[in-house]
């Protein structure tokens, strides 16, 4: 259907005059990919809700360019919303010296999210500001928003093509941040056409330079429908530095209620 | 020294028998933190029988925790002990942590010796003020002892209320004539006096709401019972002259505020205390601006500033005891980013009706997986008499800490 309405676009423009008609088809074609790639976006967005909330284990493993490891260890508890971004728990269980420190975020599809972080040792909860979202998350080459949950309004989107990816035909699209805090100016995505999977994503940096790759490895599905990638590495080409994920104890549907996620919650996470 | 060497083979031993528990009961896990710690006094010590320039010591806070029902249901016991070179006051016992919680969906009962913050601001603690001050351990005021209470929390859509009955009170700690960081005169730990007959059996009770609206976190408490800063008359005891503890009652309505928006943290305090002797208001206000990234790098950068103001001090300039009537503080927050998570934060305190200055810098940083280092400097500056701080001018001090975490 998509390219049935593409063609005819391409016939009007052709029959209009000969003088721009290059810039015009140009300029149409360029409109086509943009709706092309929000439309592949939210296919993968729709296939990808109605999980309700999930916990699972993620080991962070940071390595610099003389290959000295860093062992993070962190669980996180999430509550899809259906009508705003998630909220979620993330629990710090190493390195020791972070142990028992938690951080409450509610994210919004439009705007700062709303994040707490609750320190152990003085027992104190502390509202954060969430406008770092450039910012490395516990010294790892990811940043806040590589974390965050994916939501359509985040990005204006452009269709660039199909590529191959790890043997699956995948479809290749650019994303353009909307918040002008971002670290990147754009991003490309490779999604699979037959799940509608992540599989690479390249990021560029506000230079537009390429800074770094996240490939995810091993999907697996659960409850027949969400797929969830069992390992990602995140290469950084700009300083030789890696992270690898490695996520374990995946669970779908276990019951969080909007009530697992308050400051008293944040308080005696574990 | 040798007593600093005993101690930590003693604990570490104690931490090695306790490790095959670990894994055997799956819903137990110890963990915790042991740690060295050395003060280098740069000057001489001003006062009689104070400890020369260096100060060594050890301390141990393993947290050991049980839960079932799913982690609805949880003990936690966390034990502390330091045992200090020179100062026997330092060298201390506390059960930062002894508490039973039940959790459900819109309650929580929270029963032990347990240790609650409340505050938003950096530079004083106002509002906070459940918990009695461990102040041997250091002069900043965040250290604190474990306080036995009852706690029900309920979760509501207008906010949580903590609802509280705090049976029994902890005097605060002071250090003996050993001891730097203290004033020409020796705190007396033994003939404590009260106001309410009932003495440290007193029954406290308080009451707190707080709710997020939008970019904007609120609390509002009562407090009623014994007063935990006590206040402190010179008495003859013997020949000497000591500091007597009077600890009155005293009925204390609180509010805080912070607005966060978008990179600017603002911050308000304020507290109304109603006692037998006085009443008065003090607000400690401010603002934490972040740079992030400066010039294309991870590190960030925090601006911090606050002032202080409390009632008492309009009312006589030259009264000693007020610490913060009239003071400015501005600070810096300096966060590397990094995989050893490197973090330094600097201070300096002023006092706009005195002349007297402290300055301070943390600075930390992760080594290897397990092991955190950690130097602080403070240095305090005054010519007035009349101000605290004139009291321990010659105090200044690095300190040195290396924390293993387990």
């Amino acid at each position: 259907m998509f390219i049935k309405r593409n063609l005819t676009a391409l016939v009007a423009t052709l029959a209009l005059s000969f003088g721009s008609q290059s810039a015009i088809s140009e300029s149409v074609n360029a409109q086509e990919a943009e709706a092309m790639g929000l439309k592949i976006s939210i296919e993968a967005k729709n296939r990808d809700t109605g999980w309700l909330d999930n916990t699972s284990n993620m080991q962070m493993i940071l390595r610099n360019k003389q290959g000295q490891e860093s062992i993070r260890e962190i669980k996180t508890k999430t509550l899809e919303l259906l009508d705003d971004g998630d909220k979620s728990l993330t629990i710090f269980d190493k390195p020791r010296d972070v142990k028992g420190t938690s951080f409450l975020s509610f994210s919004h599809t439009v705007g700062n999210d709303d994040q707490w972080l609750y320190l152990p040792a003085l027992k104190r909860v502390k509202r954060i500001s969430s406008r770092n979202k450039s910012g490395p998350f516990m010294g790892s080459e990811f940043s806040f928003e590589d974390l965050s949950s994916f939501e359509i309004p985040k990005y204006s989107y452009k269709y660039l093509g199909d590529e191959t990816v790890n043997g699956l035909d995948s479809f290749k699209i650019e994303q353009y941040p909307v918040d002008e805090n971002s670290g990147y100016t754009r991003r490309i995505a490779w999604i699979d056409k037959a799940e509608y999977r992540v599989l690479k994503v390249d990021f560029y940096d506000r230079k537009d330079s390429l800074l770094k790759t996240l490939a995810y490895n091993d999907y697996k599905q659960y409850l027949n429908k969400f797929w969830r990638a069992d390992h990602a590495l995140m290469t950084n080409h700009q300083n030789g530095k890696s992270t690898e994920l490695r996520w374990t104890n995946y669970a779908f549907k276990t019951g969080l209620q909007d009530a697992d996620f308050n400051r008293n919650t944040l308080k005696r996470a574990r | 020294m040798n007593r600093v060497i005993t101690t930590t083979a003693a604990v570490l031993g104690l931490t090695t028998l306790l490790q095959p528990f670990t894994s055997a009961v799956a819903d137990y896990e110890l963990s915790g933190k042991l740690g060295f710690e050395q003060r280098i006094f740069i000057n001489d010590s001003r006062y009689e029988h104070q400890l020369e320039n260096t100060q060594a010591s050890v301390f141990i806070e393993p947290e050991f925790y049980w839960e079932w029902g799913g982690g609805n249901d949880s003990v936690t016991f966390k034990p502390y002990y330091r045992q200090d070179e020179f100062d026997d006051e330092r060298s201390h016992f506390d059960i930062r942590e002894l508490s039973y919680v039940h959790a459900s969906d819109s309650w929580e009962l929270r029963a032990g010796i347990r240790k609650e913050f409340w505050g938003v601001t950096e530079f004083q603690h106002l509002v906070d003020v459940i918990n009695q001050t461990d102040s041997v351990e250091d002069i900043d005021g965040e250290d604190k002892l474990g306080q036995l209470m009852l706690n029900l929390s309920l979760v509501r859509d207008w906010g949580i209320v903590d609802l509280y009955l705090l049976p029994g009170f902890r005097e605060r700690t002071f250090g003996d004539e050993n001891s730097r960081l203290r004033g020409p005169l020796v705190v007396d730990n033994n003939n404590i006096t009260y106001e309410s007959s009932e003495e440290d059996k007193h029954l406290d009770v308080a009451v707190r709401w707080s709710q997020t609206v939008g970019s904007f976190d609120l609390g509002a408490y009562w407090f009623h019972g014994t007063n935990r800063e006590p206040v402190l008359t010179p008495v003859f005891e013997g020949d000497t002259v000591v500091l007597n503890q009077y600890y009155n009652q005293m009925d204390q309505f609180g509010f805080d505020a912070q607005a966060t928006l978008g990179d600017w943290l603002w911050k308000f305090e304020t507290i109304f205390r109603s006692t037998h002797e006085d009443d008065f208001w003090a607000t400690q206000a401010g603002f934490e601006y972040t740079f992030i990234g400066v010039l294309d790098s991870n590190v960030d950068v925090g601006l911090l500033a606050e002032y202080g103001w409390d009632s008492r001090g309009d009312d006589d300039e030259t009264a000693i005891g007020v610490a913060t009537q009239n003071d400015l503080f501005l600070g810096g927050r300096i966060a590397f980013n990094d995989m050893q998570s490197t973090e330094v934060l600097f201070g300096l305190g002023s006092d706009l009706d005195h002349s007297a200055f402290s300055f301070l810098i943390e600075a930390n940083r992760r080594i290897g997986e397990n092991f955190k280092v950690s130097l602080d400097v403070r240095f305090f500056q005054s010519s007035d008499p009349s101000d605290p701080l004139y009291s321990i001018r010659e105090d200044d001090l690095m300190q040195l800490g290396v924390e293993y975490y387990f």
